[in-house]
């Protein structure tokens, strides 16, 4: 397949796009989520319900929302609702999946987005849980989006803003979370990795085209799982570098990021 | 009642529904004109060290207006509830307005990026946190809406942000399982920007509603700043949109274009130029401290600011972007 050159970010969203299946139900946090929802719906996903905790509901997307509050997120919607109707649908069970952002990723697919460092003195302060922890909780499997480097993913992160598997197997049902939920995929820009069955740590699956696990290793804060049959995640098609350049974000918000 | 583990942060605000009820007792029911300034509107309900609440969300339907009043009039030591709180934040910030804040999200800006100077205040330690989620808080609101100290669900189970927050895990008494019991908030004062209001009070909101429906019937005080008045009889010719009734309003101020340079569905986008400029001014202090003084504490009224922004122009080609009509 010819491919026109794309860079890590355009990669990212394309495969996170992917991941979102016709039909489905998600619950979508700000930025790159934002467009790899939008992307998914202009590409594979048409039918996609996509789920903005400010209570926009099934939008027609026009362009990638700058906020999950914004006009575009109910733009030719189903419904133009409040953050009640659009959590208490999570919490019902109503949502497969949560797709969110993290300022830090620990090997049980914990989430920081709260503070680097100490608590009462943090290096940097983060904007808090936002609906990600509520999505977190809630969807029956969270997605995470985000740049692979050695600070962001993690032994063990600074602070559990939103709950992946928390300690590991068995502990989100301690803790009294539903049932069957937890961390899915983590879709960055060197690879895709998923969660060993049993032992509910990062297991890497595939690795970008042009990538080397020497890559994924060296950016990863631990030492995750790899899989046995790891494979070559396929680069982005012609269509999906264009919807995504000219579509969804043609003002390089979150692809023009390096 | 068996409670298995709590949050270790300060709560902000009394849960108990029967001092809420008691100053609703007392809150005026007849349908007056309501009407007066933004200051007017400062100047007598949102005084020093109250507790304060923000509609819309961040940089969508929030009420500009006020937020530039209050840091006209140099309030101080407020109480915030930040349920995802942007552009309202980064001007509380801008301000020194706050002493303590109850915290779902704060310092972004979203998909624009951090703020920096709501960084550095949050990073200084003389803020009070206490650590929730969106929807915790919109569990909170609604409890308070409802008349009860608390709310339930099942946020924040197993992490570090229910440790820094002021709930408690509890035990369901029908199934033994594990919820969060979230303790109401009245906030002392809400604002809120609307699409219409009437002299009265009465609103309609068009989009979404955020948790404004919530924070209207939990706040003390409300004041409402509406994109047009209009006449009684457009509420009650269609009472199905009302969404806000006049008898939890307390002032109604008419100000268009009031959630500049927000995003206002249906009436126009956000200005992401301006928006992009309070970012970059903000790494420098003598740099953002002339702009403040350019943009809010030289100004004498909102409309003053739409026109050093861009005036009717600027706020045509919002429109514009807001319709798609380019597109």
């Amino acid at each position: 397949m010819m491919t026109s050159a794309y860079n890590k970010i355009e990669m990212m969203i394309c495969t996170a796009a992917r991941f979102l299946e016709d039909g489905t139900t998600v619950a979508v946090g700000t930025g790159a989520p934002c467009a790899a929802a939008m992307l998914a719906q202009k590409v594979n996903a048409p039918n996609l319900v996509i789920i903005f905790e400010a209570g926009g509901l099934a939008p027609l997307l026009p362009q990638m929302p700058i906020s999950v509050g914004d006009s575009r997120t109910f733009f030719r919607g189903i419904m133009a609702a409040g953050m009640n109707e659009m959590m208490t649908t999570c919490c019902r069970g109503l949502v497969d999946y949560a797709f969110l952002g993290g300022a830090q990723i620990d090997k049980y697919g914990n989430i920081n987005s709260t503070v680097i460092g100490d608590y009462y003195k943090p290096k940097v302060r983060f904007p808090g849980s936002g609906g990600a922890n509520d999505f977190a909780s809630f969807c029956w499997q969270t997605m995470i989006i985000a740049v692979h480097n050695q600070t962001r993913f993690v032994e063990k992160v600074d602070f559990v803003t939103s709950p992946g598997y928390l300690t590991g197997p068995g502990a989100r049902e301690a803790a009294g979370l539903p049932a069957g939920t937890g961390p899915h995929k983590i879709i960055t820009d060197l690879a895709v990795m998923g969660f060993h069955p049993e032992s509910k740590e990062m297991m890497v699956e595939s690795i970008h085209q042009g990538v080397e696990l020497q890559d994924v290793l060296q950016n990863t804060g631990f030492r995750p799982i790899i899989s046995e049959s790891v494979k070559t995640t396929p680069p982005p098609s012609d269509t999906e570098l264009k919807v995504l350049r000219e579509e969804v974000d043609p003002g390089r918000y979150i692809i023009g990021r390096q | 009642m068996n409670i298995i583990e709590e949050g270790q942060a300060p709560l902000f605000m009394n849960p108990d529904p029967d001092k809420a009820r008691e100053f609703f007792r007392k809150k005026p029911r007849a349908m007056t004109d309501k009407r007066m300034t933004e200051k007017e509107a400062v100047d007598m309900f949102i005084p020093d060290g109250c507790y304060l609440a923000i509609g819309g969300f961040g940089a969508n339907r929030i009420p500009t207006a006020i937020l530039h009043e209050i840091l006209r009039a140099r309030r101080r030591n407020l109480g915030f509830l930040g349920h995802t709180s942007t552009h309202d934040f980064q001007l509380l910030c801008a301000g020194n307005c706050l002493k303590k804040v109850d915290v779902a999200y704060i310092i972004g800006l979203e998909a624009r990026g951090l703020s920096p100077n709501a960084r550095r205040v949050m990073e200084s330690g003389e803020v009070e946190v206490c650590e929730w989620t969106n929807y915790a808080l919109c569990v909170r609101l609604r409890a308070a809406a409802e008349g009860v100290s608390f709310g339930i669900a099942r946020s924040m189970l197993g992490t570090d942000t229910l440790k820094m927050s002021g709930a408690k895990v509890i035990e369901c008494p029908f199934t033994g399982k594990r919820f969060v019991a979230l303790p109401a908030v009245w906030p002392d004062v809400a604002v809120i920007h609307v699409h219409e209001s009437d002299i009265y009070g009465n609103c309609h909101i068009r989009g979404i509603s955020v948790a404004d429906l919530e924070l209207a019937r939990a706040a003390k005080r409300v004041i409402i700043t509406a994109e047009r008045l209009v006449d009684g009889y457009a509420i009650r010719i269609n009472p199905t949109r009302t969404v806000i009734p006049f008898y939890l309003v307390d002032a109604v101020i008419e100000v268009p274009f009031g959630s500049y340079p927000g995003n206002m569905a249906y009436e126009y986008f956000s200005d992401e130029q301006h928006l992009a400029q309070w970012l970059k001014v903000e790494k420098d202090t003598d740099e953002f401290q002339r702009f403040l003084d350019k943009y809010i504490y030289n100004v004498s009224s909102f409309e003053e600011y739409l026109e050093l922004c861009g005036g009717i122009k600027k706020l045509k080609e919002l429109r514009k972007l807001e319709a798609l009509v380019d597109r």
